[in-house]
């Protein structure tokens, strides 16, 4: 009795609370749903920017010979295309839908630092614009890598790397704020019944994410610092002329690395144990086994760094550890594999597009994972180390991988966002294109890796043709599909079906029990019941 | 029925697309596994890179096989109720515990494989040093006293724009490194600049070459026969340019090959003593030139603006007084991709380039630059 009459006067006073009109709405707001959404326009941008960089290589990668593009220029493509995917489409995705989505799961009205979390996006349109101005400069953008090692990129670079330097500083600074923001959220805005162990894994996972970002991108921070240093100040942190040591960027480089890549993959986790359940009508088989192996991920993720660097002349002590604890942490990672699957065993499946993305993920990240563990095993990755079947590893974990379940997640949530369906017949149109085109694209790249063919080359030798040419043209489908997939979500903002609050049979969660759809513009006023 | 109907399909459609593929991965030349090795340790690799593979095989097709038999048969239009069991602490034991067996396993032999391939020292016959410089190999015999550096063949450059036909594009050099065969050859690799990899696949050696460090490796190459590689770390612009050739040989011919060297490297010091003509300079430092400098200042001379200078037209070039070209070109310049051609080149070779630039790429200054100028410079 008495929280509904506390109910209607907290009503009263919040009528009338919707966003201000105009361009300034966005660049003024604080509300955790407009952010969510700039986050996730700007990631979609820099996956169509990054995406068409990939398509110039792939183009001067269709045939032998240099057809296309200098190989200074190609260079500067495959590590902006690196840069731009890794910083600007999966990261930023995932911090748009953290935004959009926690305060729903766990009943808050919003993000618990509103300002900062407007200016931890705004950062970064101006991070990535002076990135993108490099192209332009004299002497070309970084070419360096997107790992830009020393001292190719310090002694040997163009002068647009201080650029560089500067906008990782930016990327540095937003994801930290952004990563505070969500852990105290996370930490102070549950609804009172919201106990840890009954937080959503996606929740979870980006409570432990969180965490990395925070311990990890300063580390990043300190080594551009360094080469900013090295470049201009006389230091020589990474010169071995001036008594520096090259080897130690790349330890400081993937001690940042390596926890990186599973930050792009722990919210993906999280995602997919969503969308599983929901779909087959059946609760995720193990909850807690699930929290404590993403916990486990992430620690191991600490300590593997160096399976990176195999070939730079490690001791044999050295390489033994890093294989050993690479290859455990298959362990964590299979567990999660088995825990969909076993949701999945025995349930009422249906296969709406989020459903397929999510099976896709399942499948193609756990061939990423089988690379992954061949690749961990030392003497043989030095066979393996920096050719094609690297490149075809992580484009497994990332593309097939984290982009995947951020595709799955906008299909399982657009309705719940936006109040309407999307059309289910293009979504299922855009799951099997996609597939196919980046099964096409990337299952090659093995191939022509093992043959002997190394990365970062702008042309090839005449046996790397064929498969070569098969892996551009699914490039090019695989392109066209996410532009097909642009014009989906231009679709399902406009208009479509209503969709109902509850938006799918088997889902749960405060969001989709609690709220209606589309959610009002403060989620929660009241704290929601838990149950 | 529906589903079987459906099950049929996709089974006709699977059966289409891997015959396919096998119709496909036969008739062709290219190669899908591993290349495989002719040393003892590039066989051990690959036995273990299978092992790993069907290991993977193995889990795939329980984990995929139980996924696809759930999505046929657990699926709500075949009218599957679904169970509400989760959670267990059994089920979830075994899936840790049997992958950590799994992983002993492999990591076993990985361990007994990793120990052998990092000894490079024991019982080494001969030892070649192998340094890195944007973007060719430079070869030294230590114990020989023969030392040469490696570029692409002109036969590749030639024929960058359209490479068709052309057999071992951008896998040919100009002098290519003769080995023995049944002999310990042990490998020290350094850079000058960046960093590059040595990677040869058929000897199963990849090792970074980094400047300050000096890393180590090792192969006994069992058959004879032409082997070759590429740089695998990205080293700047013509990362993508700098193969490498091993003529694995017998021991006889290697000893002769190595006389040969020797006699030749004798022929050129008595030759860089001598007097060279304006022409003969000219001549020999184009072909210089192309090998060693075009890659930056191009082959023009004109350089590429905001990266690397213009030879053509260059006040450093066109001084009268020659001493800050040789410099330049002897000692390199610190800070920047300009390599001190002194570790790379001999006397005659930077006399011929010098000449070369003072008097081709458009420039003429007249004069030509002797040998024995540029052994007083060093
Ligand atoms: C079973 C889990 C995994 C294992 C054992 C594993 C192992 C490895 C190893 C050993 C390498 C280095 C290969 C080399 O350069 O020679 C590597 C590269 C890489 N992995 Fe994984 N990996 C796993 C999962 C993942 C995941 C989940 C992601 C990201 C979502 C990821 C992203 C990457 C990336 C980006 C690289 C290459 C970085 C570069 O050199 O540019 N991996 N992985
Ligand atoms: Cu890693």
């Amino acid at each position: 009795m008495s929280t509904e009459i506390a109910h209607e006067t907290a009503h009263d006073e919040h009528h009338d609370h919707g966003p201000a009109k105009g361009l300034m709405r966005w660049v003024t707001t604080t509300n955790h749903k407009d952010i969510g959404t700039l986050y996730l326009w700007l990631s979609f941008i820099m996956l169509l920017y990054g995406g068409s960089m990939a398509m110039i290589i792939r183009l001067e990668l269709f045939q032998p010979g240099l057809q296309w593009v200098e190989p200074h220029f190609f260079n500067q493509m495959t590590t902006m295309h690196g840069l731009v995917m890794v910083f600007g489409a999966i990261m930023p995705a995932f911090v748009g839908l953290a935004n959009w989505l926690i305060p729903m799961m766990i009943g808050a009205p919003d993000m618990a630092l509103p300002r900062m979390n407007n200016w931890s996006f705004w950062i970064l349109p101006f991070a990535f614009g002076m990135l993108a101005c490099t192209t332009f400069m004299e002497g070309g953008a970084p070419a360096f890598g997107w790992t830009f090692y020393a001292p190719l990129s310090t002694t040997f670079a163009p002068a647009s790397t201080d650029f560089f330097i500067f906008a990782v500083h930016l990327m540095g600074i937003s994801s930290v704020m952004g990563s505070i923001n969500i852990i105290a959220t996370i930490l102070n805005m549950r609804a009172p019944g919201m106990t840890l162990m009954k937080m959503p894994l996606f929740v979870w996972t980006w409570l432990i994410t969180a965490y990395l970002l925070i311990a990890v991108m300063p580390v990043l921070a300190g080594a551009v610092t360094m080469m900013l240093t090295d470049r201009h100040f006389g230091t020589s942190f990474f010169d071995a002329a001036g008594g520096g040591d090259p080897v130690m960027f790349q330890h400081i480089f993937w001690f940042f690395g390596h926890p990186e890549v599973y930050i792009m993959i722990l919210p993906a986790f999280g995602v997919i144990s969503a969308i599983i359940p929901t779909f087959a009508r059946k609760p995720l088989f193990g909850y807690s086994s699930m929290v404590y192996a993403s916990a486990s991920i992430a620690i191991l993720s600490f300590m593997v760094w160096a399976h990176h660097m195999f070939t730079t002349g490690m001791p044999v002590a050295g390489e033994l550890y890093f294989m050993y604890a690479t290859i455990l942490i298959s362990v964590p990672t299979g567990v999660k594999v088995f825990n969909w699957v076993t949701t999945m065993w025995k349930g009422s499946m249906t296969f709406e597009t989020p459903m397929l993305f999510a099976l896709g993920f399942i499948v193609m990240f756990t061939i990423g994972g089988f690379s992954g563990l061949m690749l961990g095993v030392a003497p043989v990755d030095t066979q393996y180390h920096d050719t094609y079947f690297v490149v075809a590893h992580f484009h497994y974990v990332l593309v097939t991988g984290a982009l995947y379940s951020i595709i799955a997640a906008f299909y399982y949530w657009v309705p719940k966002w936006t109040g309407h369906m999307y059309d289910e017949r293009l979504g299922k149109i855009h799951f099997w294109w996609s597939t196919i085109a980046v099964n096409v694209l990337f299952f090659p790249q093995h191939f022509v890796g093992l043959a002997g063919m190394p990365r970062r080359i702008p042309d090839y030798a005449l046996q790397f043709a064929e498969f070569n040419q098969i892996s551009s043209i699914g490039g090019f489908a695989f392109g066209l599909a996410q532009v097909f997939f642009l014009y989906i979500v231009i679709k399902t903002i406009r208009g479509g079906e209503k969709a109902t609050d509850r938006v799918w049979e088997g889902a749960t969660g405060l969001e989709f029990e609690q709220l209606p759809s589309p959610p009002p513009y403060h989620s929660f006023n009241e704290p929601p019941p838990v149950k | 029925m529906v589903l079987h109907k459906r099950l049929r399909r996709s089974a006709v459609a699977i059966t289409g697309l891997v015959s396919m593929l096998y119709a496909m991965s036969a008739q062709a030349a290219y190669e899908l596994n591993m290349t495989e090795s002719v040393t003892p340790i590039g066989k051990q690799l690959y036995g273990l890179h299978m092992l790993v593979f069907w290991i993977c095989v193995g889990i795939g097709v329980l984990v995929f096989g139980a996924m696809a038999y759930s999505i046929l048969y657990h699926r709500k239009s075949v009218g599957h109720e679904a169970e509400q069991f989760h959670e267990s602490t059994k089920v979830e034991i075994a899936w840790t515990v049997v992958p950590l067996l799994i992983l002993i396993g492999i990591a076993i032999p990985a361990t007994a494989t990793l120990i052998e391939l990092e000894d490079a020292k024991t019982d080494a016959e001969i030892t070649l040093q192998v340094t890195g410089i944007q973007w060719k190999w430079k070869y030294t015999y230590v114990d020989e006293g023969v030392s040469f550096v490696s570029n692409l063949a002109q036969s590749s450059r030639d024929v960058i724009k359209d490479p068709t036909g052309n057999e071992n594009y951008l896998l040919e050099v100009d002098n290519p490194i003769v080995l023995p065969v049944n002999k310990k050859i042990r490998f020290l690799f350094h850079a000058d600049d960046v960093i590059h990899a040595w990677w040869v696949p058929e000897l199963a050696v990849k090792q970074d070459a980094i400047p300050g460090f000096i890393n180590d490796s090792w192969a006994i190459i069992e058959e004879e026969g032409v082997y070759r590689g590429q740089c695998a770390e990205l080293c700047g612009k013509d990362h993508g340019f700098m193969p490498i050739v091993v003529n694995a040989v017998s021991e006889s011919e290697y000893e002769q090959w190595i006389a040969g060297m020797q006699a030749e490297a004798a022929a050129a010091a008595s030759a860089a003593t001598q007097e060279w003509s304006m022409q003969d300079l000219v001549a020999r430092g184009e072909t210089v030139y192309q090998a060693n400098c075009s890659a930056c200042h191009g082959p023009t001379g004109a350089g590429i603006p905001g990266a690397f200078p213009a030879i053509t037209d260059s006040p450093i070039v066109l001084d009268a007084d020659q001493a800050a070209h040789i410099d330049i070109v002897v000692n390199g310049k610190a800070g920047t991709a300009m390599a001190a051609f002194k570790n790379q080149l001999n006397d005659i070779d930077i006399a011929a380039a010098l000449t070369f630039q003072r008097n081709g790429l458009g420039n003429s200054v007249g004069d030509t630059v002797q040998p024995s100028t540029i052994a007083a410079a060093r």
